[in-house]
């Protein structure tokens, strides 16, 4: 009856595992996919990770140049950074914040 | 449906219903109970609280984005869907994917068993009611889930598999990783698991409830855990897909109670035996490339299967020379394994219907896809 | 559509033999997996699979527009949840069936109307927005 007697005891003296977020942040993952990052000077604009964005979140024009990203609708896949022929996209590991 | 026994008084039949919403289930579902005083005589279901369409918009994008649509059917067993899709696929265009490849599948596909079956004994835990198990359990699962986000790139969406291969790899550094969380996991697990196993108010609210003897079992197709606690010994990692033809070890885990207990016992061996898989993996995951490139269009119908933590899940594929797929329809093992819910639940108490919901691990978003 | 790449085990029958064959096929102890229909245009394309110790056995059926088909619920009950779904998403009536839905299993009342059966001319290019929808190129022109 007394099966979980060691592991209630030890959780009365241990600090707690949950973390007191927003006041304490967990530290990023290396490697993780949290946003995408553009170095902006590189682009040339070919509209590549535009057609194949699954979730539609890219606009990318020629006339005049720019190249947007829609946060809410990114779906952090990271397929347009494989695609891009210049490499200009990077996934960096810490998330948006709200 | 079984037939209500006269009585010498007249009984008076209620009809509740249990969901939408209900703090047990993980996802939407409705059933209509009709009771006699407090033991159900009947149930029906009513699905559709979370139908998104997904196979009419596989029609629309193109096969390699389906990749990451396929893989968000599910919240809870995401990287098996997006693993059976790239199956499908490479059979139809004829792909050979390399072994180290396949090997990383394994490790993948074993470790997010693993978390899928933490969270169903999570929920089961606090289906009865025991909710200091259920916390404990899923802080279990954490572990799991930092290795997942560690090595692939994120907690449950690992969006790792891709049509020809896998899209990282594992270094030495990190399958070290792997088998310490590995062994953390494993030792934390036995000081809970005894008490989910062998307590008795929690064998008194699951031994002997929800009972499916095994030709039912096999008569209203039910798959996976289900049909495996009852007796029946099927499961499609022996048909050797990825690399499980060359791990030992790959056999059904049965039990003959038919009970909800079984089904839970069942899980809990599971899980050893994902762990065992996982080490063999890691340590025979031989060198060389982890994809290899895909030319051309898929042309042609396929139908695939494999065991997701629920069951059998089946994807049929149909090509025809463009980019965008005829067809993709998905069968999900909770689909399957809702006409032997229908026969569990009649001569049950009130109290014992979310234990008994519980204990087929329905995932409602992937019925609906 | 290529021809060599086409399932095993296909027998084809027509819609009045189709419970009399399920019932020989559950004679012989196989499992009810589930049913799969595609909109071919002109009639709808309705593949019933069976699991044989293992082995898939497939049952195929051209059911043309505004046909009927018929039930497979008197051999296996599993057999209700899938009919009712196809007859939701794809328009298709199905008679006798142990628990009949009448169209409102899946979809609600304002959904639209069998909505899994391809548009008539029409393929829609999800990448094209709606404001840019005028100027388009020609539809369905996937990448």
């Amino acid at each position: 009856m007394f099966t979980l007697i060691g592991n209630i005891l030890r959780c009365l003296f241990r600090k707690p595992v949950t973390r007191l977020y927003p006041a304490e942040v967990k530290p990023a993952v290396a490697g993780a996919r949290g946003q995408l990052h553009i170095r902006i000077e590189d682009c040339i604009f070919c509209g590549a990770c535009q057609r194949r964005c699954p979730a539609n979140a890219l606009t990318v024009n020629k006339q005049p140049k720019s190249w947007t990203l829609d946060p809410y609708r990114c779906i952090i896949c990271g397929y347009c950074v494989e695609i891009c022929p210049k490499k200009c996209l990077e996934m960096r590991p810490d998330h948006f914040k709200p | 449906m079984q037939t209500t026994a006269t009585r010498a008084f007249p009984t008076r039949n209620t009809v509740i219903p249990f969901g939408p919403q209900h703090p047990v289930l993980p996802e939407p579902l409705q059933l209509r109970l009709v009771l006699e005083d407090e033991c159900v005589v009947e149930a029906l279901p009513a699905i559709g609280y979370c139908h998104r369409g997904l196979e009419k918009i596989a029609e629309k994008k193109d096969f390699i984005q389906n990749v990451y649509l396929v893989e968000r059917i599910c919240g809870i067993c995401s990287f098996m869907h997006s693993l059976n899709y790239c199956q499908g696929i490479e059979e139809l265009m004829k792909v050979d994917v390399p072994r180290r490849a396949k090997y990383l599948r394994v490790v993948w596909a074993e470790l997010h068993r693993m978390h899928s079956h933490l969270l169903f004994l999570g929920l089961v835990s606090d289906a009865f009611g025991f909710e200091n198990l259920f916390m404990q359990l899923w802080r279990v699962r954490e572990h799991i889930l930092e290795i997942m986000e560690k090595t692939a790139g994120a907690r449950i969406m690992l969006s790792v598999c891709s049509i020809g291969g896998v899209r990282r790899d594992l270094d030495d550094g990190q399958k070290a990783e792997t088998l310490r969380v590995l062994d953390q996991v494993e030792r934390e697990l036995e000081e809970l698991l005894p008490t989910l196993m062998n307590d008795y108010s929690v064998r008194q609210r699951l031994c002997g409830v929800g009972l499916l003897p095994p030709d039912h079992a096999h008569d209203l197709g039910a798959v996976g855990p289900t049909a495996r606690a009852s007796g029946i010994p099927m499961d499609h990692r022996q048909t050797g897909y990825a690399a499980y033809g060359d791990l030992d070890g790959v056999t059904p885990v049965t039990e003959t109670g038919g009970d909800c207990y079984a089904r839970i016992m069942i899980r809990v061996r599971e899980l050893h035996q994902s762990a065992e898989l996982v080490r063999q993996a890691i340590q025979k995951i031989p060198a060389g490339p982890i994809a290899v490139p895909v030319k051309g269009n898929p042309d042609g119908e396929v139908l695939v299967r494999m065991e997701q933590p629920r069951g059998e899940l089946i994807f049929y594929i149909k090509g025809n020379g463009t980019r965008n797929l005829e067809r993709f329809r998905a069968r999900t093992p909770t689909f399957a394994n809702l006409p032997a819910l229908l026969h569990m639940l009649p001569g049950c108490q009130l109290a014992d219907v979310p234990v008994i919901i519980l204990s087929i691990d329905p995932c409602i978003s992937c019925t609906e896809c | 559509m290529g021809e060599e790449f086409m399932l095993n085990n296909v027998q084809e029958i027509t819609p009045d033999r189709l419970v009399g064959e399920a019932s020989l096929i559950k004679g012989q102890g196989c499992r009810f997996v589930t049913v799969t229909c595609t909109d071919l245009g002109e009639a709808h394309d309705l593949i019933y699979h069976f699991d044989d110790k293992g082995e898939l056995r497939h049952l195929r059926l051209k059911l043309p527009h505004g046909a009927t088909l018929p039930s497979l619920s008197g051999v296996w009950f599993a057999a209700v949840i899938i009919e009712n779904e196809i007859q939701d998403l794809f328009g298709i009536t199905v008679t006798g069936m142990a628990i009949d839905y009448k169209g409102r299993f899946i979809l609600a009342e304002s959904s639209p109307k069998a909505p899994f059966n391809k548009l008539g001319g029409i393929a829609v290019d999800v990448r094209v927005r709606p404001a840019a929808a005028a100027e388009a190129a020609a539809p369905g022109e996937a990448l």
